[in-house]
């Protein structure tokens, strides 16, 4: 449901059972999971840097799924709720930042004249999307629309992991399923026909630091990429969690030891 | 003291010229200070106070999003992911306020369960459960107007799913739903509309708490024993007894919260409405939020949709009028040897059709799901009726003092230190 991955949710799921106050709590526990019931292949667990209590983003991995989003993925999909600015948080410096703002047109304007214009893209500048609106991006693509990615990593059962898959899940269909026209087979696309052709190719993409590019690693690392997109705050939002908690824990000791004290003549 | 004036009983002298003018100090002292206690509370009689604390919290972080929140249906889905991103701790905001929404729920079925388990709805209650019930139908109502605003695919869907509830009104339900939706779908006067609704409700909401308050202080709190308190024996002042045991309640609450807001925010949400909503899509399965699929699970359970709209709304509607379902005298479920056994079951039915209720409707699922309805409307309707009848009551101790005495002798001094609450 989130970026976690499966063992992580499992995790907090027995601390959040153990933490429960009562029957109320399970079943929110028990209920997520039914809401989560899908069509698709169950997505298998895959290690990502950010799980866990104190996990956090790979940025050498993020900046080259960054990479890949810009040279592959960006020709069809949108992630129009991102800045360049924003690139900043994975360990771009502001120069490359702006470097690589600079090398996208965007529209502005209305100037004194009236007129709208290009300009290269500041780092304050969204995203540039492919498509002007949805109905271009269907008619660029067979009548599918690709959907804009800032939030994906939330907005699909599995998140990363799920992303990861569907990345690597292309092959050739098995025997006795027949596609319809443009449609391709991947094992974890609920229903298994996707419009979107194998994506990622060995090789596909050169890395600076000299990372193979198997589709496994490009897949690895765009999906890291995407979970910092939807939750760039995760990291600070951990780190105030534990903080809080340990901040409680003393808190509620003493307030327990405060109570048994005040208690005491009634007892 | 002169003529008009309210004598005070406080020293400071700012204080002291205040409470003459509005006695608000001295009201707080009678209601909250020495207020009366039983002594006997264990800690669900936490649910309340956390209940208020999670009703400021929700008013409190409603407020700043209001303030960064678009009610548009083109900008609302963008104004919120601004919020996760460029708001200053928005994201905190945010997560808080949809979290709270779940705590809240939580702390209130606790809250309710409590109330039947105890049977705090019995005279002189009857009121102040009344009201009570009031209160969690404003929750639920203003609880799904704020889901929608997001505007993903769910709040999209399930607004078009519960606004259309409307339209199994015979005759004029259609005429009813086009009221709602301000249009002819649910669309941008329908997204006004409940932004507006939802910022009032919760006002409404701590009217009646108020109320729900002010009925409790003229009664008095019933106690795990279900008997009245018989002198100052049997009760403590509020403060510091309740107060200190209430924070300890709520450091706890406050732990499981922050675990839900920090380390699974989206947990309890539905991944597509992260999908901005999209009236030519309709998602494989339309949910509500895990709160509602209790209802969910008997509305659907019914076969015929005014059927189930009916038997949904009773539901709830039950609630009102079980102080005078329940024709026992005797309070407490620890004193009901038979009672105590058949509500476990109704509490497992209610639990058996929130899980029904996030399944699709079908098959054995739907199936389960009209045995667990069948059961939690037997339990109100036919068992409590007929069981204050049949039912021979455990004997009720004395009073509230004589059983903490442990058979009534004085305590040996070791003993002093056994905790209440487990009693």
């Amino acid at each position: 449901m989130s970026v976690f991955g499966n063992t992580v949710r499992a995790t907090f799921r027995a601390t959040f059972r153990a933490l429960a106050l009562g029957a109320g709590l399970l079943l929110g526990a028990g209920a997520a999971p039914a809401l989560a019931a899908g069509e698709a292949t169950a997505i298998p667990d895959h290690r990502f840097s950010f799980e866990g209590l104190f996990g956090t983003y790979d940025r050498a991995s993020a900046q080259r799924g960054f990479q890949v989003y810009k040279e592959v993925c960006a020709a069809c999909h949108a992630m129009k709720q991102l800045s360049y600015r924003n690139l900043r948080e994975l360990g771009l410096s502001d120069a490359e930042v702006r470097a690589i703002a600079a090398t996208v047109e965007v529209q502005d304007g209305p100037n004194d004249e009236g007129q709208m214009f290009e300009r290269p893209a500041r780092p304050s500048d969204r995203f540039r999307s492919p498509f002007p609106n949805e109905n271009a991006a269907r008619a660029a693509n067979n009548g599918a629309y690709p959907p804009d990615l800032s939030v994906i990593a939330k907005a699909r059962e599995g998140g990363a992991d799920y992303l990861h898959a569907l990345l690597t899940g292309y092959s050739d269909p098995p025997p006795g399923v027949t596609l319809m026209d443009g449609m391709n087979y991947n094992r974890y696309f609920p229903g298994h026909q996707i419009a979107m052709a194998q994506p990622l190719n060995e090789g596909q993409v050169t890395f600076h630091d000299g990372t193979n590019a198997t589709v496994e690693q490009m897949a690895h690392d765009v999906a890291t990429f995407l979970a910092w997109a939807a939750e760039p705050e995760m990291e600070e939002r951990k780190r105030m969690g534990v903080r809080l908690i340990m901040f409680l824990t003393i808190l509620g000791g003493l307030a327990y030891a405060v109570k048994r004290r005040i208690w005491q003549d009634v007892h | 003291m002169a003529i008009g004036l309210h004598d005070s009983d406080f020293k400071n002298p700012v204080v002291r010229w205040i409470d003459a003018r509005l006695p608000v100090f001295t009201m707080m002292q009678k209601e909250y200070g020495t207020f009366p206690t039983p002594r006997n509370f264990n800690y669900f009689w936490n649910f309340g106070a956390l209940a208020m604390i999670n009703l400021m919290i929700m008013i409190a972080t409603g407020i700043f999003l209001a303030m960064h929140y678009t009610p548009h249906t083109t900008m609302a889905f963008d104004s919120v992911e601004r919020i996760m991103r460029d708001v200053n701790y928005g994201w905190l905001l945010r997560y808080v306020h949809a979290n709270g929404a779940s705590m809240f729920f939580i702390v209130v079925y606790i809250h309710i369960w409590r109330g039947l388990w105890y049977g705090s709805y019995k005279a002189p209650r009857e009121l102040l459960w009344m009201l009570g019930v009031v209160i969690f139908l404003l929750m639920m109502a203003t609880a799904f107007m704020g889901y929608v605003l997001p505007w993903g695919q769910m709040s999209f869907w399930g607004a078009t799913v519960i606004t259309n509830l409307f339209s199994a009104i015979p005759l004029i339900g259609p005429d009813i739903v086009t009221w709602l939706w301000g249009g002819f779908s649910v669309d941008n006067p329908t997204l006004n509309r409940f932004y507006s609704l939802h910022y009032l409700l919760p006002f409404v909401i701590v009217g009646v708490v108020f109320l729900h308050v002010a009925a409790l202080h003229i009664t008095g709190s019933n106690n795990p024993l279900g008997i009245d308190p018989k002198g100052p024996q049997d009760t403590i002042p509020f403060h510091p007894y309740y107060t200190i045991k209430d924070s300890v309640g709520v450091v706890a609450y406050l732990v499981v919260f922050a675990i839900l807001v920090f380390f699974m925010p989206n947990y309890l949400g539905h991944p597509d409405n992260y999908i901005p909503a999209n009236p030519l899509v309709t998602p494989a399965h339309i949910v509500p939020e895990w709160y509602f699929l209790p209802y969910y699970a008997i509305l659907r359970a019914v076969p015929d949709k005014l059927g189930g709209v009916v038997l949904m709304f009773a539901s709830i509607a039950v609630l009102f009028v079980l102080p005078w379902l329940d024709t026992s005298p005797v309070r407490s479920m620890r004193f009901r040897p038979l009672a105590k056994w058949f509500l476990v079951l109704w509490g497992i039915c209610f639990l058996v059709l929130m899980w029904a209720g996030g399944k699709p409707a079908e098959g054995t699922y739907v199936a389960i799901a009209r045995v667990a309805t069948f059961y939690y409307f037997l339990y109100f309707l036919v068992i409590l009726p007929l069981l204050g009848r049949l039912e021979r009551p455990l004997s009720l101790p004395e009073s509230i003092a004589r059983p903490v005495l442990r058979g009534g002798g004085p305590l040996p001094a070791g003993a002093a230190a056994q905790p209440m609450e487990k009693a």
